[in-house]
């Protein structure tokens, strides 16, 4: 009985997926209401369980993919891996204001530009700070404050060390789940609630993941404008991250 | 029919993620370019085409409205695959690298919006009257 149960939600693990992941909503809408009265949205709550759950299941299995490393749950990582997210985050475009893109154009490209020089540079400055003074590291840790993907890009690129790849790849984790989880809280604070900062926000952050995650909970109706721009940052990133910024890095240092 | 929202929604996601790919390539960078921002304007453009043409009947905005109703869901179950071991583990300088990178670009998000907007000129007109 117990074996045929397992198999047929291992066969199905998309549709094993939809109603594991369904009952995390279910979950998380109830905890919103019944203990926050509606203040900490739903959705953030139910990414921050789906974080937990990472956690815990990475401890578990020692994977590197969360609750997809059970096996019971790979129709988990099926359902939010990179084929089905594109998918939906290209659906949210659909009742998009062309004209409000157009605007914020500007300031669009603007953030893109600034917050990967400005990621980069604090990374680099931080990974100096605790010791790593060559320029390879400095400039693949900076890259992996950029995204976890520039951060083993740009390493790998210009022969940086399997650890210090790692610590990259750490720090950008650090920021998509810092981006998810705190943004919402600190969102009126900076005018987060119309497309044009939605766009910047984008720009700024650039973690598709965290971007997306943060404006599904602080207004789902941003999320295409968020995402418009973020998907254009780990592209400039891994651009310029393995050429102009670790050549200037290396300038710099020596 | 709903499929034809569905099949103009992954139509578009499949040509921007190859627009993202050639322009990766073309430019020698190990990664897709913007590919999901060129499907957006894509389904952007092309719904804007159908609609104006009466093109765009209930049943197939359905088949888009769907996938951009589960997107949040969708959000979850990545959350969910993240390796936050490896967040945890990497110590203190990747946990304040990535955090203090946050924490200043998130702080300049403003400053960068007011960029092209009208803003100065509309407080300077406040302050003369």
């Amino acid at each position: 009985m117990e074996k045929i149960l397992v198999d047929v939600l291992t066969k199905n693990g998309l549709l094993t997926g939809f109603a594991v992941i369904g009952l995390t909503m279910l979950v998380s809408y109830w905890l919103s209401s019944r203990f926050t009265r509606g203040k900490l949205h739903g959705s953030a709550i139910a990414i921050m369980l789906g974080l937990a759950l990472a956690y815990v299941s990475g401890l578990f299995t020692g994977g590197q993919k969360g609750v997809a490393d059970i096996p019971l749950l790979t129709g988990v990582g099926l359902l939010g891996g990179a084929m089905i997210r594109d998918f939906a985050i290209t659906a949210t475009a659909f009742g998009v204001n062309f004209q409000e893109i157009r605007k914020a154009g500007l300031s669009g490209v603007v953030s893109l530009l600034v917050g990967v020089v400005l990621s980069f540079v604090i990374g680099a400055a931080v990974a100096a700070a605790f010791g790593y003074t060559d320029a390879v590291s400095m400039a693949t840790i900076g890259a992996g404050a950029v995204t976890y993907i520039v951060g083993p890009v740009t390493g790998a690129a210009i022969g940086a060390s399997s650890d210090v790849i790692a610590l990259s790849i750490a720090a950008g984790l650090v920021k998509a789940i810092l981006v998810m989880v705190a943004s919402p809280f600190f969102a009126p604070r900076i005018g987060l609630d119309n497309p044009r900062t939605a766009m910047v926000f984008g720009g700024m952050m650039g973690t598709t993941s965290g971007v997306c995650g943060a404006l599904a909970a602080i207004d789902p109706k941003l999320v295409p404008y968020g995402a418009m721009t973020s998907t254009f940052y780990t592209g400039l990133g891994c651009l310029l991250g393995p050429s102009v910024l670790f050549l200037a890095t290396q300038a710099l240092v020596g | 029919m709903t499929i034809y929202g569905t099949a103009l929604l992954a139509a578009c996601v499949l040509i921007g993620l190859f627009i993202g790919d050639v322009l990766g390539t073309a430019i020698g960078v190990k990664a897709n370019v913007g590919g999901v921002g060129f499907s957006m304007i894509l389904l952007i453009f092309a719904s804007e085409y159908l609609r104006k043409r009466d093109l765009l009947p209930t049943p197939t905005k359905e088949g888009v409205h769907f996938w951009s109703a589960i997107y949040i869901p969708v959000v979850v179950a990545m959350a969910a695959q993240q390796n936050v071991v490896a967040a945890v583990k990497g110590g203190p300088a990747a946990i304040l690298a990535g955090a203090l990178a946050t924490a200043v670009c998130y702080a300049l998000i403003p400053v960068i919006a007011r960029i092209g907007t009208k803003a100065p000129i509309a407080d300077a007109k406040v302050q003369a009257e």
